[in-house]
């Protein structure tokens, strides 16, 4: 199975209980952080390098003595890397989103394929757990087609033949976020029981329901705030899969890149549990579809 | 009239709940929220929307099953994967589409309709501490850069038409998309971020971003006392990346107390640690050219 961790708001701790299921999952099992703007699982896992590569969009690169200012290639572009200037040809790589338009619709030549870098696709092991990584390259706007090029390499790898899948999913609900969820077979949203916890957890619900996948929810720093999130859960039918307490050494454990199921042993035993539970996910689907 | 964006790299460092102390604690401003994906402010400063418009921007590939004749040439196109056929019948998955054009172009039979798409909501608002320029990207929606962009645009001409000194804006995570285009032209980004090995490592990469598009950074480190080891080890690197530290704020369920009021820490309690939000804002008017607060 492929189970996507997710949740509206950052710092609710994604990380920390994808980490930790990594390490509590009983069976192979690989992590894949696709929070490519800010990666951060491999700061709590603590990988051996293995290898990595660049990952690259396709763009247009111009050859202008080729260039007959038809047109075809400004007006076809939605995303304004193409315009024509009178006679003159000018690309903006960075504004392309790669759908190979241009290229196809030019009648001359003068566009040809050409290359931007994403940023890097990284891989390792941390003991049996598989660790993948994207990492965007400072400066570059578009994270879903390097999240992409992650997960083309953990197929490549045959990880989700081998064993299950963890995906670590960016923040927020928009494309970069829904691009790392349609990924996956099932759904654990993190969330915490503030006011601002409730209102991306909402946000989360709205824009992940629909995929009509099996959603489960962990409720951290359980104790602060207040109750609105487990009424929220309860309205809507979303499972409350675990409750992990606010614990100050939770958090410093954390800051040391221990991740929660390593602070303490009533922890480690309630990820073992939520591990179970999560992989029920989809087991029970499928066990209701037969 | 400055700019300030409040930024983090990793969520959940307590950017917003610091935006709304400077906009308590600011004379003359606009805020704005630029997280359009998930915008929180709006908890603590409770608007009451004084206008409210829709965002269109950038369009869908919609196929017209009447006119398709199921050759197939749009799937063989879309580089996206939005392309779906089931017992010879296609079709678009709207969230996998990027809305190229490129089916719509090529397909030999004009099946494809692209109708613009309906991303969101965005709203100028009155509140108890000033105008408030907010948004609402639908959830799994794309295009937030344009959105933050098109707030931006709004807080500059409110500011102009009210005389403001000040844009103060709250940033979304990250540094993809929307920080790029909340970023670009800011006179000033605070970068909020937390003692542990992940808010160090996204603080730098965030700070790169700020470097690549020249705009000058400051940094607040919160829940300094978490790990006073990495908080140190962030002061000195501050230091020699020539980067003001503008204050360090303890640790205090205050700040979850105050959001569960709905208000900001600096209306909700004084405290040693609303003393230091209030350095830390000194030092922000400062570093902005703003006038001194009375």
């Amino acid at each position: 199975m492929i189970l996507a961790v997710a949740s509206g708001k950052g710092g609710t701790g994604k990380t920390s209980v994808a980490a930790s299921l990594a390490l509590s999952w009983p069976g192979p099992v690989a992590a894949v952080d696709l929070d490519v703007e800010e990666p951060n699982l491999h700061l709590l896992l603590h990988p051996q390098p293995g290898g990595g590569q660049g990952a690259y969009l396709e763009v247009p690169s111009a050859d202008e003595a080729l260039c007959i200012a038809c047109g075809a290639c400004a007006e076809l572009c939605q995303y304004k890397a193409i315009s024509l200037l009178g006679e003159t040809l000018l690309v903006f790589p960075e504004m392309c989103h790669g759908c190979g338009g241009c290229l196809a619709v030019c009648p001359s030549g003068a566009l040809r394929p050409g290359q931007r870098e994403l940023g890097q696709v990284l891989w390792g092991r941390a003991g049996d757990i598989a660790v993948y990584q994207g990492r965007l390259r400072v400066g570059e706007a578009m994270s879903p087609p390097l999240m992409r090029s992650v997960m083309t390499q953990v197929r490549a790898d045959g990880a989700e033949i081998k064993g299950d899948v963890i995906i670590d999913a960016p923040p927020g609900v928009s494309c970069p976020a829904v691009t790392a969820v349609s990924q996956a077979e099932a759904i654990l949203l993190v969330t915490e029981p503030t006011p601002f916890g409730l209102y991306d957890f909402s946000l989360a619900w709205q824009a992940f329901a629909p995929l009509g996948r099996p959603l489960a929810a962990v409720i951290n720093r359980a104790g602060v705030g207040d109750r609105k999130v487990y009424a929220f859960c309860a309205d809507h039918g979303i499972p409350i899969l675990a409750e992990i307490p606010y614990d100050r050494a939770v958090a410093e454990a954390y800051s040391r890149g221990v991740p929660a199921c390593r602070a303490s042993s009533e922890l480690a035993g309630l990820f073992q549990r939520l591990a179970q539970d999560c992989r029920a996910l989809v087991g029970g689907r499928e066990a209701a579809h037969a | 009239m400055p700019e300030v964006l409040v930024i983090s790299g990793k969520g959940g460092t307590g950017k917003t709940s610091l935006t709304a102390a400077f906009a308590h604690l600011a004379t003359s401003k606009v805020v704005c929220d630029l997280d359009v994906d998930a915008p929180d402010l709006h908890l603590l400063l409770r608007p009451r929307p004084r206008r409210t418009e829709e965002f269109y921007s950038g369009n869908l590939a919609v196929i017209a099953p009447e006119r398709c004749t199921a050759c197939g040439e749009c799937a063989q196109r879309c580089r996206y994967g939005a392309v779906t056929e089931k017992g010879g019948v296609y079709a678009i998955d709207p969230v996998a589409c990027e809305g190229c054009g490129v089916c719509v172009h090529f397909c030999p039979a004009q099946a494809i309709d692209f109708p613009s798409r309906h991303c969101g909501q965005w709203h100028i608002s009155d509140t108890r501490l000033g105008t408030l320029v907010h948004a609402q990207l639908f959830p799994g929606q794309e295009n937030s850069g344009r959105l933050v962009a098109l707030l931006r645009q709004q807080a500059r001409e409110l500011a102009r038409v009210q005389g403001a000194e000040l844009i103060l804006s709250d940033g979304p995570p990250g540094i993809g998309c929307p920080v790029i285009s909340s970023l670009s032209g800011t006179d000033l980004a605070v970068a909020v971020t937390e003692p542990t090995l992940s808010g160090f490592h996204d603080l730098e990469r965030v700070v790169e971003l700020c470097r690549h598009f020249r705009v000058p950074a400051a940094v607040i480190i919160n829940r300094f006392d978490l790990n006073q080891e990495h908080s140190q080890a962030i002061g000195r690197w501050c230091t020699d990346n020539g980067l003001t530290l503008l204050a360090r704020l303890p640790h205090d369920p205050a700040f979850v107390q105050a959001m569960v009021q709905q208000e900001t820490i600096t209306e909700y309690e004084q405290s040693p640690l609303t003393d230091e939000i209030g350095r830390a804002w000194s030092g922000i008017t400062a570093l902005a050219g703003l006038p001194k607060a009375a």
